[in-house]
């Protein structure tokens, strides 16, 4: 295979290190957050299924920072853990903590909010995952070939606790309905590719996102139908992550996940 | 100059069986399906891995595994590991000997067949009944989930089905 900097334009290069910049940053946070429930899992078998889960999005990150290596971008660690929070690209709701307290000493986590923020967000990666299957940068689209194939046990996983959830007691539909509130809040910026949409959709990399919003939203409804609901409308981004506005949780999420990278960058784990 | 002896793609593969998952050491990458491609150039060698689970964490341990164990090859010249992501690693790729080892270590091996609502079965991977429930869908391992049996009341694993219909 001939080297792909050699054959690609300047700007079809900027558009594909933009969203892949968004997609790894993104799984990289959810996997995060994701793994700081390990250990307080509401029983063992969920301890079990949520770092596996953790462990799928970290090495689909992963696969996201190679392919960003391979583009010239940088040393796919380095890109993962040395970047500032003003230069991630990931969407506020994967960096948000997962509750009150701090994991290594008096965690208050909320499961609600975890259930509810993973099946959103899993639903979203399957729908933009669909549509990179068909992109027109072929490394990527075999990428999510194997994502789409991993991702099929995540979503199922996620949509049983949601209905379960949600058709259990009056006191847990409260705590869901309280965490979808929360959950869509942040929600705004979930399928936006910021100030590079133009560059982005017009390279084909990806499907425009009106049309992957519109896409979760179908994928959703049959499941709220069921549950008597209807989908809750996805906001105006007031922060948007894909133009590096965030929050303070990532800059405390950063610090955690990169603590050891930053003493010993050269360690072999 | 030596007189080359070649190195055949042949004597690779017989090579490569060796070659085990770490965390199911009764399987060859072999009979798992990882291996893509087995090149030669003279006795330089080539080998093509598939990863089963992007995540998996001893894809790095058998791609050292794998570089180490053809570099024994008597007279062998340069050899080079890489991991592709086309085609895809699914399920079905695993041999006949491949489930036969997966049960030997109290694996079932991936069903060929799902069920028109994406669900599927296995067997008691120890005594092959089928009056088995899914524990969790999520294993010890990224391929693997656990079961248990009711009839020879074993907990058991069974590694997940993996295709691109899904």
């Amino acid at each position: 295979m001939s080297n792909p900097e050699n054959v690609m334009s300047a700007d079809y290069k900027e558009a594909l290190t933009s969203l892949l910049f968004q997609l790894a940053d993104d799984d990289l946070m959810y996997a995060f957050r994701g793994s700081e429930w390990l250990g307080l899992a509401p029983h063992i078998e969920e301890d079990v299924a949520s770092s596996s889960i953790s462990q799928d999005s970290m090495g689909h990150a992963a696969m996201y920072y190679q392919l960003l290596e391979e583009l010239g971008a940088g040393n796919a660690d380095d890109l993962a853990h040395s970047r500032p929070s003003s230069e991630r690209r990931n969407s506020i709701l994967t960096e948000r903590v997962n509750g009150e307290g701090v994991y290594m000493e008096t965690p208050l986590y909320d499961w609600a909010y975890a259930v509810v923020r993973s099946y959103f967000y899993t639903q979203a990666k399957k729908v933009k995952v669909e549509s990179l299957c068909k992109s027109s940068y072929t490394p990527l689209a075999e990428v999510a070939i194997k994502v789409k194939m991993e991702l099929y046990y995540h979503r199922l996983h996620w949509e049983t606790w949601f209905k379960q959830l949600m058709g259990s007691t009056d006191v847990a539909r409260k705590k869901m309905t309280d965490a979808m509130t929360l959950v869509m809040t942040d929600f705004g910026d979930m399928f936006s590719f910021g100030t590079k949409k133009q560059l982005i959709e017009s390279n084909r990399l990806i499907e425009p996102e009106e049309v992957l919003l519109q896409n979760w939203k179908m994928s959703l409804e049959p499941v709220f139908t069921g549950l008597q609901m209807t989908v809750p409308a996805v906001p105006v981004p007031k922060k948007n992550g894909r133009n590096g506005e965030h929050t303070k949780d990532l800059d405390q999420a950063l610090r955690t996940l990169s603590e050891v990278y930053m003493v010993d960058p050269i360690a072999v784990w | 100059m030596e007189t080359s002896i070649n190195i055949s793609t042949e004597r690779v593969f017989e090579v490569l069986k060796q070659v085990k998952d770490p965390e199911i050491d009764s399987v060859s990458i072999v009979d798992l399906g990882m291996v893509d491609e087995v090149s030669t150039d003279g006795n330089n060698v080539k080998v093509v891995l598939l990863p089963t689970f992007l995540g998996c964490p001893a894809l790095e341990i058998i791609k050292r595994n794998t570089l180490n164990a053809v570099k024994e090859l008597s007279k062998v010249g340069e050899v080079e590991v890489e991991f592709v992501f086309h085609p895809p690693w699914t399920s079905d790729r695993i041999t006949e000997k491949g489930h036969a080892d997966l049960r030997e270590f109290g694996i079932s091996p991936p069903p060929r067949h799902f069920e028109e609502d994406g669900s599927w079965h296995v067997d008691c991977a120890y005594c092959g009944s089928t009056y088995v429930t899914m524990e969790n869908i999520f294993g010890p391992t990224a391929c693997r989930s656990i079961l248990y049996c009711k009839s020879c009341k074993n907990v058991f694993e069974a590694m997940k089905p993996v295709s691109t219909i899904m």
